[in-house]
């Protein structure tokens, strides 16, 4: 295959005449997952390796877990700006999710409202509820015009479900606005709002602003992955969906992962008390790297319109002639891991619901490609990415 | 000769991996030879399935055996191409009356196109599959399928349509080994494929079909199945079917036949009007098939060839030729001896012995 060969050949030129693999690994797929802080793994380690303790035992192991996971609990309220004895702990954000949709509409009548960018965790219990999926804008986010006329023509909407930040764009939506809306125009309806892309970047009280219920999970800031939090405000009535031992207060049945748990407290801790440096340090690099891109290779451009407000961690770029796939492949070569749409769970990569709803060209998105940052994240890391991603762009753009 | 002796270098190799035996073992060969190998597993198919190369479990066979074998493992997400070429195509033959071979449009449009220009446009020198055939090299220096070492398992008729650019970089290593061979061969690597059942043909629908029930379903959330009429060659009514879209040529059962003693064959299928002509099997055999798009490993070809025309078929001999009598494009096959007629739509494979010389679908 000498047209293989030559190709090759001219990917490898393309890095500037590196001849050697190199062997440095980047990590820019901190949405998929972030790693746990060494302050995290170390709050974790002595719960796995040392307590036994069931929290919902009665001795003194038991009391020592069950202690643990309430000092978890109150970083968790804080965190989100709700009561602790609204926090439910959950395996993840798919459970708290599903467990915001499917435990509010319960087995009553009630319709589920959300838009078509949210993340399929909530979508998928919402469609099969029957519910409403409202449209988008340019930026992805949902059409407040659409969401009024449906507050006001559909009765008894239950619920209301909102995402702080797309996990595919970075794009923040007006979470506050909806809640008031909601308030105002179908005052029974709860307000929920996935958060699980936002926990590590925004100040959730106030982007959370007026939701009854609130998604996080550990591992997209700094926390272990199989730990997540469903958060309630006040006593909204929640049916349960895995039901048992009538822990979490009969919200979520089944023995906590206590490990998780610790570590996910302590990274809410974490997160609180460095936001803001993180958030601005991220920031100069996101921008280096997406100004870096756009100048470098003809024809990319930013899936998410100027002006549209984004978290300081992700920049998603389409570019043109390019398929996704070999895209992340070649960048594998070359150490960089990062990601396109979301996987399925061959892994594979799916094409994309939400770049779809936000109108972008067929042919643009199949050329996408997510990076984002994170607290480990450094500036050579970004040069390596720089010094790596326009040649193989260029390369496989030119071959179509 | 076959081609994979001429392997010196280090090379870099992509094994399409189905999670299959054949594919398992095709990897374990090229790795022993010291190659770069990466295995690849297309995704081509999002719907329900329980067979073929497109479930999620059989991603997982895939992914599992490369884990054993050391060698990486990407999934491809080709299910938009899959859809374009191989299952609205598949649909609209239905819907036309004709008898679609899914396997082949899928080698020919994913596979073998889409799937080798991915390869190539990441730097990879060759492709490799699990496929139960050869790749041979003529005294001309040209390149051809032949035959598989197994007759039971040969899979060169689904290969016909590839071409020299495409022969130039591909290796079959199953091709050389008997399927006993192939699951002896798995079962010492300790591979996990080993024993699993080979998978049946069209991929994309469930299992059910194989009695109708899946395919039919399949066809139904699809397009309309029409109810028609059975007559026979006089024109009359001797039965009814309830989809004329699901009467393959030759077909005998489901027709709701009244009356006779002598089994009758579906002869004819119009699904403009609906009709299915049923007739003795004298009536099933003809002299000469039309064939039309054909493609050929080097150049074309005519005069005197084997020709199948069914996956497992047995080879007849024939003359092949360009007629006035036929459609400018197309081509006649001059059986020696009667033939049974060939449902339009099905690849019509032309060998010289046990050499792909060609292929065209018939008309």
């Amino acid at each position: 295959m000498s047209v293989a060969a030559k190709r090759w050949a001219q990917v490898r030129r393309s890095l500037g005449g590196v001849e050697e693999r190199s062997d440095r690994q980047v990590y820019l797929d901190h949405a998929a997952s972030t790693p746990p802080r060494p302050e995290v793994v170390e709050a974790m380690l002595p719960w796995l390796a040392e307590h036994p303790g069931n929290p919902s035992g009665s001795h003194r192991l038991a009391r020592d877990a069950r202690r643990a996971i309430d000092d978890a609990r109150d970083a968790v309220a804080a965190l989100v700006g709700l009561d602790a004895g609204g926090v439910v702990f959950t395996s993840g954000g798919t459970e708290a999710d599903n467990l915001a949709v499917d435990g509010v509409l319960g087995a009553d009548s009630g319709v589920a409202v959300c838009c078509s960018t949210e993340h399929v965790a909530v979508l998928e219990p919402v469609r099969d509820s029957d519910g409403v999926v409202l449209s988008v804008d340019a930026g992805g986010r949902i059409d407040l015009g659409a969401l009024a006329e449906t507050l006001d023509s559909v009765a008894d909407i239950k619920l209301v479900s909102v995402m702080a930040v797309n996990n595919e764009t970075g794009v923040i939506s007006p979470v506050a606005e909806v809640a008031s809306m909601v308030a105002e125009r179908a005052p029974g309806a709860v307000v929920h709002c996935d958060a699980v892309q936002a926990a590590a970047w925004l100040d959730l009280p106030s982007t959370c602003q007026g939701a009854h219920l609130v998604s996080i999970t550990g591992h997209k800031f700094g926390g272990p992955k199989g730990a997540g939090v469903l958060a309630l405000d006040g006593n909204i009535p929640l049916s349960p969906m895995l039901r048992g031992g009538g822990q979490e207060r009969e919200r979520r049945s089944g023995t906590q992962n206590v490990p998780a748990i610790v570590g996910l407290g302590r990274a809410a801790e974490l997160v609180m008390e460095d936001r803001k440096d993180t958030a601005d340090r991220v920031a100069a690099m996101r921008d280096r790297l997406e100004a870096g891109l756009l100048a470098s290779v003809p024809g990319t451009r930013c899936t998410v319109p100027e002006g549209v407000e984004r978290i300081p961690a992700v920049t998603h770029l389409c570019f043109e002639g390019v398929e996704s796939e070999a895209l992340l492949y070649l960048l594998e070569q070359e150490g960089i891991c990062a990601s396109a749409a979301s996987s399925c769970s061959s892994g594979a990569q799916e094409s994309s619901h939400v770049l779809a709803a936000m109108g972008v060209d067929r042919e643009m998105a199949a050329g996408s490609l997510r990076l984002s940052l994170a607290w480990p994240t450094t500036e050579e890391d970004v040069d390596h990415a720089l010094s790596v991603i326009p040649g193989i762009a260029r390369c496989l753009s030119a071959g179509t | 000769m076959p081609v994979g002796g001429h392997l010196m270098a280090t090379r870099r190799v992509m094994v399409a991996m189905s999670g299959g035996v054949d594919s398992s073992v095709a990897a374990a060969l090229v790795q022993e030879t010291g190659h770069d190998v990466v295995g690849v597993t297309l995704r081509l198919w999002g719907g329900e399935s329980d067979s073929g190369c497109c479930s999620v479990s059989d991603v997982d066979d895939a992914r599992r055996v490369a884990d054993a074998l050391g060698i990486d493992h990407h999934v491809f997400n080709m299910s938009d191409d899959f859809n374009r070429h191989v299952v609205e195509p598949y649909v609209a033959d239905h819907a036309a009356g004709r008898t679609p071979n899914p396997c082949v449009e899928c080698n020919r449009h994913i596979k073998f196109d889409r799937l080798l220009r991915r390869a190539q446009s990441l730097g990879f020198d060759r492709l490799v599959t699990g496929h139960h055939a050869r790749v041979v090299e003529i005294s001309d220096g040209t390149r051809r399928i032949a035959r598989a070492v197994d007759p039971g398992k040969d899979q060169s008729y689904v290969l016909h349509m590839l071409d020299q650019e495409v022969l130039a970089c591909l290796d079959l290593p199953v091709g050389e080994m008997s399927k006993e061979d192939v699951r002896k061969r798995a079962k010492t690597l300790g591979l996990r494929t080993a024993n699993k059942p080979d998978s049946q043909d069209v991929c994309f629908i469930t299992s059910a079909s194989r009695g109708g029930g899946g395919r039919r379903e399949f066809l139904r959330r699809r397009i309309p199945l029409t109810a028609g009429r059975v007559v026979d060659g006089s024109g009359a009514e001797v039965g009814r079917v309830d989809a004329v879209e699901m009467v393959t040529l030759g077909q005998r059962k489901g027709m709701d036949l009244a009356g006779g003693n002598t089994p009758r064959y579906a002869t004819a299928v119009d699904t403009t009007t609906a009709t299915v002509t049923v007739g003795p099997a004298a009536d099933l055999f003809v002299d000469t098939t039309p064939v039309s798009g054909a493609g050929w490993a080097n150049r074309p070809v005519e005069g005197r060839v084997l020709v199948q025309t069914s996956a497992h078929g047995k080879p007849a001999s024939a003359f092949l030729q360009v007629e006035s009598s036929v459609e400018e494009g197309q081509m006649l096959v001059r059986w020696d001896e009667p033939h049974r007629k060939v449902a339009p739509g099905q690849s019509v494979v032309f060998y010289q012995g046990t050499l792909v010389l060609g292929g065209a679908l018939a008309c």
